[in-house]
């Protein structure tokens, strides 16, 4: 007959497995930081394009840029996203092998397809609003859309990207009633709050 | 007396089966490799629990090709996850009881 350790393994066991079919673990809080730096380097290079000589906290109207400012904006945003997306992906498959499991799994897979699917709907939103002339809906609306993919995400890593999901969202919204403020409260986003969330995460998960 | 050990599930005291149900209850669908990978066993042991559980009607099978490679997936049933909580209730107050 079992005995009460065997019952205890059985609970242990029950729980263990429960969370590492269900949540990836293996996302890095060096990704995090990365991500942050890069955003931080792309608001600083997009900055003198966009402001021109008006200062940081000075109110900058973004809908009268001609199309020349605008490409060259979608160009660096895409650049640093694609920069920070690449570099999480080879963070996170070195964190993977390092405590031996797969990066490619069918969960990692549905997690990425749940995370694209917000997050693409926002790529095209802010392309389309970008090209019909509302500049300054561009970047509340990164903000909202990357919170609403992380949240969408959440239940299936650290609970601490609902958090952070939580301040995109609010980030975005304050973006969207302050319209000359959009890059510094991009800055804030996407580069102060990654580099925030990536060292929580590394100290706490990664050391 | 209400004994708790009368209610322990006799399917789901074997830990591959506890463990196959544990994975099928937090994810809407699993596949064979995946439930390998999980619970670290041979093929044909993990066939042999999935049969069992099957034949309980604890979880449902769909066979399906994907790039023309077999690919089963399973889902728990109504009834499995009935099972497995009341299995979960019952090692809780067996806990209880021996502390």
């Amino acid at each position: 007959m079992k005995t009460n350790p065997d019952f205890q393994k059985d609970i242990a066991t029950i729980r263990n497995i429960m969370e590492r079919s269900s949540k990836f673990l293996s996302l890095s809080g060096l990704a995090g930081i990365m991500a942050g730096i890069y955003a931080l380097v792309g608001a600083a290079i997009a900055y003198p394009i966009l402001h021109g000589k008006t200062p940081l906290l000075g109110y900058q109207s973004y809908d009268t840029l001609d199309a020349d400012v605008r490409g060259k904006i979608v160009m660096l945003a895409l650049a640093v996203l694609a920069l920070a997306l690449v570099t999480a992906l080879w963070l996170s498959s070195r964190k993977a092998r390092r405590r031996a499991e797969r990066m490619w799994t069918a969960l990692s897979r549905r997690i990425l397809l749940n995370f694209a699917i917000p997050l693409v709907t926002g790529g095209l939103f802010v392309i389309i609003v970008i090209f019909t002339g509302h500049f300054s809906f561009a970047a509340p609306a990164c903000l909202i859309f990357y919170g609403l993919a992380l949240i969408s995400i959440s239940a299936n890593t650290y609970d601490e990207v609902r958090y952070l999901g939580f301040c995109e969202i609010g980030l975005g919204l304050a973006a969207l009633a302050l319209p000359g403020y959009g890059l510094l409260l991009w800055a804030i986003g996407f580069g102060v709050l990654h580099v925030i969330y990536g060292v929580v995460m590394y100290n706490k998960y990664d050391k | 007396m209400n004994n708790p050990f009368e209610h322990l599930d006799k399917v789901l005291e074997h830990r591959a089966r506890l463990q196959i149900m544990s994975v099928l209850v937090v994810n809407a669908q699993s596949d064979f490799n995946t439930l390998k990978e999980m619970l670290g066993v041979t093929d044909g042991n993990l066939a042999s629990h999935i049969k069992m559980l099957e034949k309980e009607k604890y979880l449902t099978v769909s066979k399906s090709f994907v790039d023309r490679k077999p690919n089963t997936q399973y889902k728990i049933t109504e009834k499995g996850r009935n099972a497995f909580k009341k299995h979960l209730d019952a090692l809780e107050s067996v806990i209880k009881l021996q502390k």
